[in-house]
């Protein structure tokens, strides 16, 4: 991808964030549901209610309301959530990095466990041990995020309860953190009690997001490498006297990975929806969890901020990915 | 009677693929040391997997059912494993058909180049480095150091072939069997690379199993040709002798049928079908197998 490309995506990007924003404003505004209904006691009178409305200026005209929301989130400013009467952007602040760690753990989680076990399947391959991974990976295939979340919960909270079942970190534990990326900053500051404690919190959640993903890179990967595996070139490295883990990992990896790379990209933005049921079972305090308090509440500029930042995110990864398969793949196209 | 380089005798194979048809049928020939040795025969005759034979790369689908494999007297069928992989790549290596699948393209010229010379030489950087670009000199390469950095896709079919030609020869080996090295190739760069292979050969002393479609190529480069029909060695001679005084009808009827008898050209005979019910009767074959 040249600058130029790059400055386009960037640009499309935009464009479809702006479409975004307007369809969730008006699909936000046909669907059933007051606002106002969830936060009044049942004492208010008419004349409270119009005034409270009138504050979130749910009293003016639909393309009105669109305009200034339209107007103020060019200027960076969501609004103000109805539920929590705080600022939204500051809300989506507090929770992003929970969530984006744990995403990012699971890409990785699910990444490595599936390469490595891609790897040892190729090498394996023409053994008894080749279809069995097969016929195991099949099954991984099948189970979603949200079934991995309810049998981790029984199995590694309830019967063999090895790891916390709920929450992000230990509130006894009662560490400061200057910033919201708790995991990062306990690593670099070496406050490993709060790491240890952050890691096995995470553990369950990451499983439940990553063990799909790890179940698709194994697929994807290992029919590319099987086909990269049975090249000429791969044949002369091996005439040549190339070790076996060799001939996969630096001959045949680097053009079997073009697929994987694609299929990771959307895999994540997946993982990144999966996040919400996730991390409510997990009690987790993401954006995701966020998300569904703000849709019982029907706080509609919390629901509009959390979409737009779930856009950008969306938008983000996939530029992200081309990005990544233009730099693995010298000949700049994609691979025929 | 001073040893042969290599020595087929007697051997037989079948496809387990194809219900255990037979891919060869009694073969024998001899390749002396020095020597080019051409492999003709229509699609499917079975020279691909005397190649592969030769460089212990038979497909699991291919079983061998008698006879041997000699190479300076060693028996290759038999051999174990680590002496195979040491013997191929060094004293036994490849040119492969199609240089546009035979190099990696996620790696650069020189690490490919040289990956023979540090794995079974345990070379160094620097000192592969050097060699390559000798090698680059040897297959008349300019601008060696720009070739070395480049990848693949950056390098036109015949440059490509001659990088996998000079890693074919970069250790001295004995023996290079070449399976159809040419065809990918246009017309113009063939002449090049056929003549660059003979010079090649003859400077580094070694023996070559040229396996090509082409009764002109095998003209040009060929000592001497094995004609192989249906898995079975038809006729086996002296080029010259051959193509001058062909023994068998099925050689004389390729001739006739022109350099490139698998794509007849206009106003050339085909080969009768007469000739190939004579071929079929005599190895005891009753339909043509496509
Ligand atoms: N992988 C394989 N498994 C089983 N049988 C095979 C395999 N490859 C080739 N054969 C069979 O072996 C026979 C000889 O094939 P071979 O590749 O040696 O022919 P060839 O003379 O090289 O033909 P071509 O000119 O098309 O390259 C054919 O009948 C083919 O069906
Ligand atoms: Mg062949």
């Amino acid at each position: 991808m040249t600058a130029s490309d790059l400055l386009n995506r960037l640009f499309m990007a935009v464009l479809t964030l702006m479409g975004v924003a307007v369809i969730v404003f008006c699909l936000l505004r046909i669907v059933p549901g007051d606002p106002i209904a969830m936060m009044i006691s049942p004492s208010a009178t008419p004349a409270d209610i119009a005034a409270l409305r009138a504050h979130y200026g749910l009293d003016l005209g639909l393309p009105q309301q669109f305009g200034i929301w339209f107007m103020d989130v060019l200027k960076g400013n969501f609004g103000t959530s109805i539920s929590q009467r705080r600022d939204v952007m500051e809300l989506i602040g507090e929770r992003l990095p929970a969530t984006l760690e744990l995403a990012f753990a699971a890409l990785v989680f699910g990444v490595l466990a599936g390469g490595v076990i891609a790897t040892l399947g190729t090498l394996a391959r023409r053994t008894t041990l080749d279809p069995a991974l097969d016929f195991i990976n099949g099954l991984f295939l099948a189970v979603p995020d949200f079934v991995w979340a309810l049998a981790l919960v029984l199995l590694l909270g309830v019967f063999w309860p090895v790891f916390p079942l709920s929450g992000r970190i230990d509130p006894t534990l009662s560490t400061y953190f200057h910033t919201d990326f708790y995991l990062i900053e306990s690593l670099v500051t070496f406050k490993f009690a709060a790491f240890g404690d952050l890691i096995a919190h995470m553990v369950m959640p990451m499983l439940a997001l990553g063990l799909p993903l790890a179940a698709i890179v194994v697929r994807t990967l290992k029919e590319a490498l099987a086909e990269a595996m049975v090249q000429d070139y791969v044949l002369l490295a091996r005439l040549k006297g190339m070790s076996p883990l060799r001939l996969v990992l630096q001959e045949a990896l680097r053009n079997a990975v073009g697929p994987t790379l694609t299929l990771t990209g959307v895999q994540f933005t997946f993982m990144i929806g999966g996040t919400v049921i996730v991390e409510r079972i997990f009690s987790y305090p993401g954006l995701g969890n966020m998300a569904i308090d703000a849709v019982i509440n029907r706080d509609l500029p919390l629901i509009q901020g959390i979409v737009l930042t779930f856009g950008a995110i969306f938008i983000l990864v996939n530029i992200l990915v081309d990005l990544i398969a233009g730099w693995l793949n010298p000949r700049g196209a994609a691979h025929g | 009677m001073t040893q042969s380089l290599v020595a087929i005798e007697g051997l037989s194979a079948i496809s387990t693929r194809d219900g255990g048809a037979p891919v060869l049928r009694d073969v024998s020939l001899t390749l002396e040391k020095g020597e080019v040795r051409g492999l003709v025969g229509e699609s499917g005759a079975g020279k691909s997997t005397i190649a592969k034979a030769l460089l212990g790369i038979l497909p699991s689908t291919v079983k061998v059912t008698g006879g041997f494999i000699r190479f300076e007297g060693r028996d290759l069928l038999a051999m174990p494993r680590r002496e195979l992989s040491d013997l191929m790549g060094r004293e036994i290596t490849l040119i492969p058909q199609d240089p546009q699948t035979a190099l990696n393209p996620a790696r650069r010229i020189e690490a490919q180049l040289t990956d023979g010379l540090r794995l079974k030489l345990g070379m160094g950087k620097a000192a592969a480095h050097e060699r390559a670009l000798q090698l680059l000199d040897e297959v008349q390469i300019r601008n060696p150091e720009r070739v070395l950095a480049a990848y693949p896709h950056e390098l036109s079919g015949g440059m490509r072939q001659r990088i996998l030609i000079a890693s074919a020869f970069a250790l001295n080996p004995k023996l290079v069997v070449a399976d159809e090295p040419t065809t990918a190739l246009d017309v113009t760069v063939q002449k090049e690379i056929l003549r660059l292979i003979r010079r090649m050969q003859e400077a580094h002393g070694t023996a070559v199993i040229f396996v090509t479609h082409d009764l002109g190529v095998v003209a040009k480069i060929c000592d001497r040709v094995t004609l192989l029909y249906a898995g079975k060695v038809i006729e086996d001679g002296a080029t010259a002798g051959m193509l001058t005084a062909p023994k068998h009808i099925y050689t004389s009827a390729l001739i006739a049928a022109g350099p490139r008898y698998d794509r007849p050209n206009a106003g050339l005979e085909p080969v009768p079908e007469a000739v190939f019910r004579q071929l079929r009767a005599e190895i005891g074959i009753a339909e043509r197998r496509v």
